[in-house]
This record gives structure tokens, C-alpha cells and sequence, in this order.
């Protein structure tokens, strides 16, 4: 028994992600869910006029979920399959890789929506095409800052190799109390809110409430969620090459796939 | 005879750590280069360095006169590997992977080529079946076919039939004569096998601690070191201390 409970003790210690995701899960659960309780506490009456408000941003949130975690698994997939280093002797260009991930992500991700989508209405009356033409826009923004997500955490993987795979998977709850997806921004307190508004996700969520419940459209929401998704893509493909140079420097290309 | 692979001076670090000291070979036109050396030898970072997956930290690799770290898709066009110790997708159908690195590959008459490849190495009973559920043999000579995907001219193995039967491995040997002498390519292989060695390649590279220690056929290391048989002069170079550091 001590020998099993020292064989992964040794697995837990020797890697600084595994320790953190230990601590990281309750923490960020008890943050989210805290200000989930804290803000319907203090305002019951919010939502009574937009039934579907939860609804629609839970699959809001899950489109982005399902997008950053798709392309994520098709990186993770190449890793557990051991044909990572097939995929890189290959004659393609790093943006060419990227180019065909984001793609199959997106593809990945709608299967999983579009089901979601066709079942609220029957299930609970509710439809998320009220949002009309700004649902395509609020769906290509959070389509963007999942790759976004994605090809940051890809980065992680080339550059430190599969011991970075449990924050692929926590990638998106850490950002879920920021992210005002149920809740508006004020119900955080200040310091969150600073962080809260460098992210493009407080806007979508803003704008998506603001539409379903005042049935009014504030563009510079969607504008400002849009600038701060190219300057955060921009900096994920800059840091990709980066640890791809580094990868192919350290030897993580080839040790990753074995 | 053509060269069509150079190496020279070639030296990976990482960090203090040199994993290869300066090592210069040529790899000429339908030969099999063989590479030995102990587990830690250098052979997988040189391999790796070929491949474009590992960066230099001095020193030039040239395929047909094309240096790697500046024409890296080009050359990688014309390369290509097998190893234990990468797989094809194990989801997939052996034809549905073939297909994949087809495509990867951008060959022209996709079709054609998975057919000569599938009648070459016995694939075609099991075409349709999915890779992740075939035997070692089945597996490896599936991968021995997407490594030949694109025609390569130079082919880079990694112990090619470890872990394999002897019957499968005497096949994988015989075909791999058979193609290098009708398609004239250049193959280096690094291999633990030196019955393998002896009977593929003309010449040997003998690494060390990151240095090539020695080079010749094999005949003429066998009568050099005064040994019986390779695996002899494998471990008697490998056992006595290292002149060169």
C-alpha cells in the first residue's frame, strides 16, 4: 500500500502542474460559484424579465469552452497518439498547422452547439437566435478568444511538453469568475474587475444580457471585445513560434512523442 | 557516386551538456549508412537534427546541396522516418492514414502510390482494419509505408525491427534492399541489430559520447578491431574509454 500511495506521490511532486491543479480546482470552484450565490443573493428580481438570460450565456460559455478545448484535443490527441513527431517532419509550415487546427476546431465546436441550440427550444421555450444578427458576432468573438486560448495553451505543450496538459484542461475555468458570464461585472470586487475588463469575455457577456434584457444594442461592447481578441491572438501565434523555435532548441519535439 | 546528404561539423548542446561534438559524415546515393552506438550515444539528437526537430547549435546539414535550417519544407519533402518509438494514429485505418500523410505530403496520384505500397509490403488485407488494433509486424510495416509515402530519397530509420519476429524483420530487411536498389535512395540507419548492419550496410558511422569514434564497412572494422563478428567491435568500442574527449 505505501509503495502504490509512494509511486504517486513521487508522480505529484516531481511536477509543479500537478501540484497546482490540486490547488486550483477548489479555489477557482469556490470563486465562481461564490459569486454566482453572492449576486443572486443581492438581486432576485435581475433576471425576471429574460428567462433564457442563464441559459443562453451557459451556451454562450460552452461554445467557447468547446472551442478552446477542441483545439486543444486535436494538439493533445497528436501527443497520446505518438504521432506528434509524424505531424512535424511533415512538409508543412507552423501556420499551416495552425491554419487546419483552427479550422477543425470550429467544426468540432459547432457539432456540439448546434444540438444544444435545437434542444432549448422544445426543452424550455427558449431560443437563442433572439439575440438575431449580433449572435453571429458574439459567437465569432468568443470563437476567437477560444482559439486564442487554444494556441496559447499549444504553445505550453511544445514548450514544455505533456506535463503542461492539465492546464489545458483548466484553462477555462480560470478565466470563468473574470469572465462575468452569469453575473455583471460590478458584483467583483475591484481588483477583479480590473483584470475583468482586460478580458474580451466581460464584454460579450455584458453585451449579450444587455441585448436579451433592455432589447438594446451597445456596439463599442462588441468593439472593444473584438480590439482586445486581436491583440490577445496576436500575442498566442507570436508566443507559438516562440516555443516552437524552443521546442526544436531544447529537444521537446522529439522527447514529446515518445 | 552522388551525395546526396552532408553533414558537417555538426554540434548540438543543451545547455552544458554537449549531446554531439562536431560530427561530419556523407550519406551518397543508394547506399545504407549504418549509425551505432551505445543507448545516450548522440544518434537519435543527429536523427533529430536531419529531421529539422532539433536545432544546431553549429554546424551544417545539406540535402542535394539544400541546407535544412533554411529550406526546411523543401527538404522535408524529400525525407522521411520510421521509429519504435513514433506511431500512426491508432484511431485511424491503415488506408485512412496512408491517405492522411498522402495529403500531408501533397502526392500527386495518391491512389496509385498506396496501392504499390500496400502490394509491396502485404497491406492489403488489412487496409480497412484500424491501425491501433494490428500486430507490431502489421504496425510497423504500415509505418515502413507512410515513411515511403512521398517517394522519399532519403530514409531515416530508427531501429527499424526492434521488437519485431524474426520472419518479419528478415522481411523488412529484404524489402528494404529491394527498394533502396530500385529506387537508388539513401538510407542511414540506426540500429541495435548488427546482424541487420552487417548484412544492410556497406558502411558504418560508430558514435560515442557525441563524436564518431570510427567508420568503415563492416568487414574492415571486424579485421581492424581483430574481433569475430560487429556486435564485437560494438562492444569493445563501446567499452574502452573515449581518446577523443
Amino acid at each position: 500500500m505505501y509503495g502504490l500511495f509512494l509511486r504517486h506521490f513521487y508522480l505529484i511532486t516531481r511536477s509543479f502542474p500537478r501540484i497546482l491543479d490540486l490547488i486550483y480546482w477548489p479555489s477557482i470552484q469556490i470563486t465562481l460559484w461564490g459569486f454566482i450565490s453572492n449576486f443572486f443573493a443581492s438581486h432576485t428580481t435581475y433576471y425576471n424579465n429574460a428567462v433564457g438570460v442563464i441559459l443562453t450565456c451557459a451556451i454562450l460559455y460552452d461554445f467557447l469552452f468547446r472551442t478552446s478545448i477542441g483545439f486543444n484535443m486535436l494538439f493533445l490527441e497528436e501527443i497520446w497518439s505518438r504521432n506528434f513527431t509524424n505531424l512535424f517532419i511533415a512538409p508543412m509550415k507552423i501556420s499551416e498547422i495552425l491554419i487546419s487546427l483552427i479550422f477543425t476546431a470550429l467544426v468540432r465546436a459547432l457539432i456540439g452547439l448546434i444540438p444544444a441550440v435545437l434542444l432549448t427550444s422544445p426543452l424550455f421555450g427558449i431560443s437563442i437566435l433572439e439575440l438575431g444578427i449580433y449572435l453571429f458576432f458574439l459567437f465569432l468573438s468568443l470563437y476567437i478568444f477560444g482559439i486564442t486560448l487554444g494556441i496559447l495553451v499549444s504553445a505550453g505543450l511544445l514548450r514544455f511538453g505533456p506535463s503542461f496538459e492539465n492546464i489545458a484542461w483548466s484553462t477555462m475555468f480560470l478565466l470563468a469568475p473574470f469572465g462575468c458570464i452569469y453575473y455583471p461585472i460590478e458584483i467583483l470586487p475591484d481588483i477583479f474587475q480590473k483584470i475583468a475588463y482586460m478580458l474580451p469575455l466581460v464584454y460579450i457577456f455584458e453585451e449579450a444580457r444587455n441585448i436579451l434584457i433592455n432589447n438594446t444594442v451597445d456596439i463599442s461592447n462588441l468593439i472593444q471585445a473584438y480590439m482586445l481578441n486581436m491583440f490577445y491572438i496576436i500575442i498566442s501565434i507570436t508566443l507559438f513560434f516562440y516555443s516552437f523555435n524552443k521546442a526544436r532548441d531544447k529537444g521537446t519535439l522529439i522527447n514529446i512523442g515518445e | 557516386m552522388k551525395t546526396l546528404v552532408e553533414v558537417q561539423n555538426l554540434k548540438k548542446n543543451y545547455g552544458d551538456k554537449q549531446a554531439v561534438k562536431s560530427i561530419s559524415f556523407k550519406i551518397n546515393e543508394n547506399e545504407i549508412l549504418g549509425l551505432l552506438g551505445p543507448n545516450g550515444s548522440g544518434k537519435t539528437t543527429t536523427i533529430g537534427m536531419m529531421l529539422g526537430l532539433l536545432k544546431p547549435t553549429s554546424g551544417e546539414i545539406l540535402v542535394e546541396g539544400d541546407k535544412i535550417e533554411e529550406n526546411r519544407i523543401k527538404i522535408l519533402q524529400k525525407i522521411n522516418f520510421i521509429s519504435p518509438y513514433i506511431e500512426l494514429p491508432k484511431k485511424l485505418t491503415v488506408k485512412q492514414n496512408l491517405i492522411v500523410f498522402g495529403k500531408l505530403y501533397k502526392i500527386k496520384n495518391l491512389n496509385d502510390r498506396i496501392d504499390y505500397l500496400t502490394s509491396k509490403l502485404r497491406l492489403s488485407d488489412i487496409l480497412n482494419r484500424i491501425t491501433g488494433e494490428l500486430s507490431s509486424g502489421q504496425k510497423n510495416r504500415a509505418s515502413l509505408a507512410k515513411s515511403l509515402i512521398n517517394n522519399p530519397k532519403v530514409l531515416l530509420l530508427d531501429e527499424p525491427t526492434a521488437s519485431l519476429d524474426p520472419e518479419i524483420g528478415d522481411f523488412i530487411r529484404s524489402f528494404l534492399e529491394d527498394y533502396k536498389k530500385e529506387k537508388k535512395i539513401s538510407i542511414l540507419l540506426a540500429s541495435h541489430n548488427m546482424n541487420e548492419v552487417t548484412r544492410l550496410c556497406k558502411s558504418i558511422l560508430m558514435m560515442k559520447d557525441g563524436i564518431i569514434v570510427d567508420s568503415g564497412s563492416p568487414a574492415n572494422l571486424i579485421e581492424k578491431h581483430g574481433r569475430k563478428n560487429l556486435e564485437e567491435v560494438f562492444l569493445k568500442l563501446s567499452r574502452s574509454p573515449n581518446e577523443h574527449n
